[in-house]
């Protein structure tokens, strides 16, 4: 090892001698991105009106660079960025593959929807506790989390959505929100530490923390604990997903902050969970999800049908939604437990589906709240008659959750049952078309009683009468994504042939890896 | 050395788990604290402990020497040890507040969010 030389040191040994090409920025771009506009916010928090300016336009900025990457990737396969020139394995690598490049365009698209929503519905107290600075550092935590080759940074990201998630859950700090987030801090925090301490596990095993790395020599090792660290990693994943049984802090917390973080927290944190979960079960440790994918198929079994039940026994139509969120989580498992390419990419597809109708979802409820004046399925009705128009979309939404036709929930629905039926994993098809039958049993009252139902209290009405004139341009993010799921649903190709090729570059990960090693293998 | 710092981990774990088990949320604090450093100190095992050879690369050498200390784990603990503090101080302030504005430490009482008796959805018109 030791070796005293004459000769000047050979740099080009140890680091990446050539210049980044102009275009591989692209892949640091989202996360950095996020996080200037969010320095940016805090240097200006007192001037208010500044806020938008920046964010909004940060944000559009977002969707069009994430477009763009996504476009890179389709063509040139996945890309590498290392920090600080180091070879790999040594340095912190970024590696976009199509799976992270999908999941972060969707992401950024909500993002966005969600800003121009709180242009209305977070008010300036909001603002000055600094939502929009939250939310750049959330999209951080995001996109970085999506785009990164490194285990540990991939924790590091993490915790960076993780305290942005605590501000803007706390935003406005009402007493139900106290109660909330104390749960929901709590218990993820806990959650975030078990992946850490699979992270330390994973080192101790392989000494790298290259994904890239640990793939290559995770399919060689011989004699290592893989099966307890995989176990843990499950756990710790399914916990910052919120399946069952450690899915608890998720209906405590979700409907206690402002309608537009609801929406955000139910489009995009629990997704990072099963993307995180996808990348390390499938890509890093293929032979130990097949040990251990019956008991990931229960998991996602009984996922399905608790969280089905938890729907039908909800009158908030907030904590409904919570449950809506955790039956997704509940599909998406059943993919990963299948495994074959046409589960995973059935996985992937409902997870896209997912992170766009669970903002959308929670955009409508809080738009028919304005309009009745309550949450309560007790109290709400009329909406029918007010608001006929914002009806249909929010049936067409309901249609897309309960993954009906024509809308984009039926499609990854068909590949979930139908990879499920080809590995012989009857029950487990059963198990998703009875969670979907239920989903729409609880979907379907919501629109009986809120919607058909005649005006039950006079109360609130006068409040909607006003609101409904002001409030129509800024509708326009829930009908931008209301438009997206129904355009994915009639056009299904393109995503359904993305999300297959990402499917296949997970199983056999070697373009991932050439991509990182482009020698074919560490030195 | 290992099996020192090992047997140390599981202490530490053990004492962290029970207090989290605590009703109290001020318990579950110190739980969570010793839980960070359980976790750091597994990470720092896990590096393997050579304590003989600092990891320096001498005058004239241009790689480490074989047997150096691993300074990748303490890399990682101090990014860990960040993290954790920064968390560990937002969770005081939550705990605090929460004693302020719903008067009790016990999670089994702070019910606010979902009270005991939600009413159910109506079956029907």
């Amino acid at each position: 090892m030791a070796a005293v030389t004459s000769t000047p040191v050979d740099l080009s040994a140890a680091f990446v001698m050539a210049p980044t090409v102009l275009g591989d920025w692209l892949v640091i771009l989202p996360p950095a991105l996020m996080i200037t506009a969010g320095a940016l916010l805090m240097m200006v928090r007192h001037r208010m009106h500044l806020h938008v300016r920046i964010a909004i336009p940060a944000l559009l900025l977002l969707v069009l660079v994430d477009a763009a990457l996504l476009f890179k990737v389709a063509t040139q396969g996945p890309v590498t960025m290392m920090m600080g020139r180091w070879l790999p394995p040594f340095g912190i690598a970024f590696t976009v593959d199509l799976f992270g490049a999908l999941m972060n365009l969707v992401a950024g698209t909500v993002a966005f929807a969600a800003g121009i929503a709180a242009l209305k519905d977070i008010n300036d107290s909001g603002r000055r506790y600094g939502f929009f600075p939250f939310l750049m550092l959330l999209m951080a935590g995001v996109s970085g989390a999506f785009l990164t080759g490194d285990i540990f940074n991939l924790y590091v990201w993490f915790e960076v959505l993780l305290i942005s998630s605590f501000g803007l859950l706390i935003l406005g700090s009402e007493r139900e929100q106290i109660d909330g987030a104390m749960k929901y801090a709590v218990l993820n925090l806990i959650g975030t530490t078990l992946f850490l301490i699979s992270v330390g596990y994973l080192y101790a095993i392989f000494g790298t923390l290259n994904m890239a790395d640990i793939a290559l020599k995770a399919r060689e090792i011989e004699g290592a604990p893989l099966m307890t660290l995989s176990a843990l990693f499950i756990l710790a994943f399914s916990m910052k997903a919120a399946a069952f049984p450690v899915n608890f802090w998720l209906p405590a917390s979700y409907h206690t902050p402002r309608i537009t973080v609801s929406a955000l927290f139910g489009g995009l944190l629990t997704k990072v969970g099963i993307y995180a979960l996808m990348r390390v079960m499938v890509m890093l440790f293929p032979l130990q999800r097949e040990e251990l994918s019956l008991v990931i198929g229960l998991l996602a079994a009984l996922t399905l049908i608790i969280a089905a039940l938890g729907m039908l026994a909800q009158d908030d139509m907030r904590r409904m939604a919570g449950y809506a969120v955790i039956v997704g989580i509940g599909n998406m498992l059943a993919g990963i437990a299948v495994g074959t390419v046409a589960g995973i990419s059935g996985a992937l597809l409902y997870a896209l589906h997912s992170i766009l109708a669970m903002t959308a979802l929670y955009l409508v409820i809080g738009r028919a709240a304005a309009l009745t004046g309550t949450f309560s399925l007790t109290a709400a009705g009329g909406i029918y008659r007010v608001a006929p128009g914002f009806a249909f979309a929010s049936l067409a939404l309901f249609l897309a959750v309960a993954g009906l036709p024509p809308f984009s929930g039926l499609w990854p629905k068909i590949m979930l049952v139908k990879a499920s039926l080809d590995i012989g994993a009857w029950w487990l098809a059963g198990t998703i078309l009875l969670s979907g039958f239920l989903t729409t049993v609880a979907l379907g009252r919501i629109f009986l009683l809120a919607y058909w139902r005649p005006q039950t209290k006079a109360e609130g009405r006068g409040e909607a009468g006003e609101t409904l004139a002001q409030d129509r341009q800024t509708l326009w993010p829930l009908y931008g994504l209301i438009a997206i799921i129904t355009l994915f649903g009639l056009l299904p190709e393109g995503p359904l042939g993305l999300s297959q090729l990402a499917a296949e570059g997970l199983l056999q990960p070697v373009s991932y890896i050439q991509s990182v090693f482009p020698a074919g293998g560490a030195q | 050395m290992e099996f020192v710092l090992a047997c140390l981990v599981g202490a530490f774990f053990a004492a962290a788990i029970y207090l989290l088990l605590s009703r109290h949320t001020v318990r579950m604090l110190l739980g969570i604290a010793i839980l960070g450093n359980a976790v750091n100190l597994l990470i720092f095992t896990g590096g393997r402990l050579t304590r003989e050879v600092p990891p320096i690369i001498g005058s004239g050498l241009d790689t480490l020497t074989a047997g150096a200390a691993n300074p990748l784990p303490q890399a990682l603990i101090l990014t860990a040890i960040v993290i954790s503090f920064s968390f560990f101080a937002f969770l005081l302030v939550l705990t605090y507040r929460a004693f302020q504005e719903l008067g009790t430490d016990d999670t089994d009482e702070m019910r606010l969010a979902e009270p005991k008796n939600d009413p159910l959805p109506p079956a029907g018109y």
